[in-house]
């Protein structure tokens, strides 16, 4: 049985002496394939650093309510709190035995469409993201805890670079999340003072004052509208007491994380008002899942991007069959049964799916080395791994099972084909 | 050798579909080492009868028996194999893979049967000794079939129905596309050939000038 050994050879010349139509279809399958690994590298890289938005804080606090949206507003600073924390409330939690640490959050005013959040140095030392990395400035230091550090700004990587600020800028900040005309706090205006090093996360998008600041600001405010004929000049707010009444929400490192349960419950069931505290890590979970329809949407686009690639090979392979008939006639009076016809031509689509999805996972490979430092800090999808997954591999092996499946029909043709022809075909 | 290497009997073809037979021959039987000059019209069923002797088509009645096996009446997988190992074909025109060289061209048949290769020896080195024969210089041998004059191609075409020494060999008019001088030359070459290898041989031509090369003649009536 040596003419099945022979055939693979025979299959290669002969794709290869069609490479010019073929290397058409070829293109159109690498391009296919590079496209359905990259939505599959993409989609778990950006839900890993979705996940990783935040890391190493162990409970996220907030008033009672919807865990996603505590989620959205605290982690991604979108939409709004229904209500806030008192001041006294996390001085108690945040004194529990249990926990290590903890970063306060006020949100509620933005600067040109950032967010703006009011937090104290903690923030700095503690916060971490990715694979618990901690923040970094690239430019300047951190604002001042204290009076004298009250009007000092610390900008994400996003704001600076899109913004166009750099250290010592002034910057006035807007209430509420848009920039209307009368509601800012044109007569407060903050001084530069640091930049961060992009984190691919919400952070870059984050304008980052002391929580004193955000006092401050409000002194002469009530109800969300400036009080009337009431104005503090910045240079008498430190004879206010700066001290925050209330806070958005707040995050909590522990000493050992297997006391986050206890903690939880207890934050659940405190006394003086209603609180929640979620888990980070499940409630970004839950929140990737409600998105995950575009996630399927992207898949299903790319595999149809596929079959489009593999109904030109179809076309192709078929058009060709008219001019293989002779080349088909003379391996028949040689000897080749009808199995052998058949098992040549799904050599052929075999070998094309073969070289498209290896060639698209090369492609995406060369793009990944490419394109991943402007991934990362552009889209903060930071690429895991340049070597396939193994979830890769069985999509690699999905693909070559599509063609080889596409490849049936043109194997069927040819042994009808060679069926009506035997010896001698009609040129 | 009491067995004739191809005997037909009672056949008769017809096409799916078709009322009237394509083909109806009581009796043929070529002897080995003996060669049979097949002629007719168009339509006589010339290439049927090739088709049923090299076993691609079954007939509806008679048989074929090939060096005494009841041919016909095999499955189609197994007169394949039978082809592979037995028979040697040579078409009119284009009877080589295009993006093969020359040398695998001869050597296909090989491929396809491992008595063949058996019977070959070395079967490259077989080739190029029938290519060298057949007047195919040996730098041709690595060129890709296509580079080949069709006289040249018709050569390479006999050496790869040769490689192997089948024990018939069909011709399918293998000269039509050469010019007069070397039609004959082609024959002699070719008959020669098969009367060295002990092959018998059936060749197909509408040229009757060619008859008188052959054993026996056979006309096919429309």
């Amino acid at each position: 049985m040596n003419a099945w050994k022979f055939l693979l050879p025979l299959a290669w010349a002969s794709a290869w002496n069609r490479r010019a139509t073929l290397g058409l279809t070829l293109i159109a399958i690498v391009l296919a394939s590079c496209l359905l690994l990259a939505v599959e590298r993409l989609r778990h890289d950006a839900r890993e650093s979705f996940a990783q938005s935040v890391s190493g804080t162990d409970l996220i606090v907030g008033a009672r309510g919807s865990p996603l949206q505590l989620v959205l507003y605290a982690v991604f600073r979108l939409g709004e709190a229904s209500n806030n924390i008192g001041w006294d409330s996390y001085r108690q939690i945040a004194a529990h035995p249990a926990v290590a640490w903890t970063i306060p959050l006020s949100l509620g005013d933005s600067h040109r469409g950032y967010p703006v959040l009011g937090t104290n140095n903690d923030y700095f030392t503690h916060f971490r993201y990715g694979l618990k990395t901690p923040l970094t400035f690239a430019q300047g230091r951190a604002f001042s805890d204290g009076r004298e550090g009250v009007f000092e700004a610390v900008l994400g990587a996003e704001v600076a670079q899109q913004l166009g600020y750099r250290l010592g800028q002034s910057i006035v900040l807007s209430h509420g999340s848009g920039p209307l005309p009368g509601l800012e706090h044109a007569d407060k205006p903050f001084s530069v003072v640091g930049i961060l090093t992009p984190t691919g996360t919400p952070v870059d998008r984050t304008v980052h004052v002391g929580l004193a600041a955000i006092e401050a600001i409000h002194l002469d405010w009530q109800g969300g509208m400036p009080l009337p004929g009431v104005d503090i000049p910045p240079g008498m707010v430190g004879k206010f007491d700066l001290t925050p009444r209330e806070i958005t929400a707040f995050l909590i490192g522990l000493h050992q994380r297997t006391a986050v349960f206890g903690v939880q419950r207890k934050i659940a069931g405190f006394k003086d008002e209603p609180l929640q505290a979620v888990l980070p890590g499940v409630a970004l979970d839950q929140l990737w899942q409600s998105l995950a329809f575009g996630e399927r949407l992207l898949r299903g686009l790319s595999w149809l991007i596929l079959l489009l690639g593999l109904s030109g090979l179809l076309a192709v392979m078929l058009a060709g069959l008219g001019e293989r008939r002779r080349e088909l006639a003379i391996l028949r009076a040689l000897g080749a049964g009808l199995s052998h016809i058949v098992v040549l031509l799904l050599l052929e689509s075999l070998i094309l799916g073969v070289i498209g999805a290896l060639g698209g996972l090369i492609l995406l490979t060369g793009a990944s080395l490419a394109a991943g430092p402007w991934l990362a800090q552009t889209w903060g999808i930071v690429l895991h791994s340049l070597a396939p997954s193994p979830a890769e591999w069985m999509l690699v092996s999905a693909i070559v099972a599509t063609c080889l499946l596409a490849g049936l029909l043109p194997a069927w043709r040819a042994s009808r084909l060679a069926l009506a022809d035997g010896l001698t075909p009609r040129i | 050798m009491d067995t004739p290497a191809l005997l037909v009997r009672d056949l008769q073809f017809r096409w799916p579909g078709s009322d009237s037979f394509c083909l109806n021959l009581p009796n043929l039987a070529v002897d080995r080492k003996k060669s049979l000059f097949l002629h007719g019209p168009s339509g006589s069923g010339k290439s049927t009868l090739l088709n049923l002797i090299g076993g691609v088509l079954a007939p509806q009645t008679g048989h074929v028996d090939l060096l005494g096996q009841p041919f016909s009446g095999w499955t189609a997988g197994r007169r394949d194999a039978f082809r592979a190992e037995h028979i040697g074909f040579i078409f009119q025109q284009f009877n080589l893979i295009p993006y093969l060289s020359v040398l695998d061209n001869v050597l296909l048949p090989c491929r396809f049967s491992t008595r063949r290769a058996e019977r070959a020896g070395d079967p490259a080195a077989s080739a190029r000794s029938l290519l060298a024969r057949l007047d195919i210089a040996p730098e041709l041998h690595n060129r890709a079939a296509y580079a080949l004059s069709v006289g040249q191609q018709q050569r390479v075409a006999a050496a790869r129905a040769l490689i192997g020494r089948p024990e018939v060999l069909i011709a399918d008019e293998p000269t039509s596309a050469l010019d007069a001088a070397r039609q004959t030359a082609f024959v002699d070459l070719l008959l020669s050939e098969a009367h060295a290898n002990d092959a018998a041989v059936v060749f197909v031509s509408h040229d009757l000038r060619l008859a008188t090369h052959f054993d026996t003649c056979l006309a096919l009536v429309a």
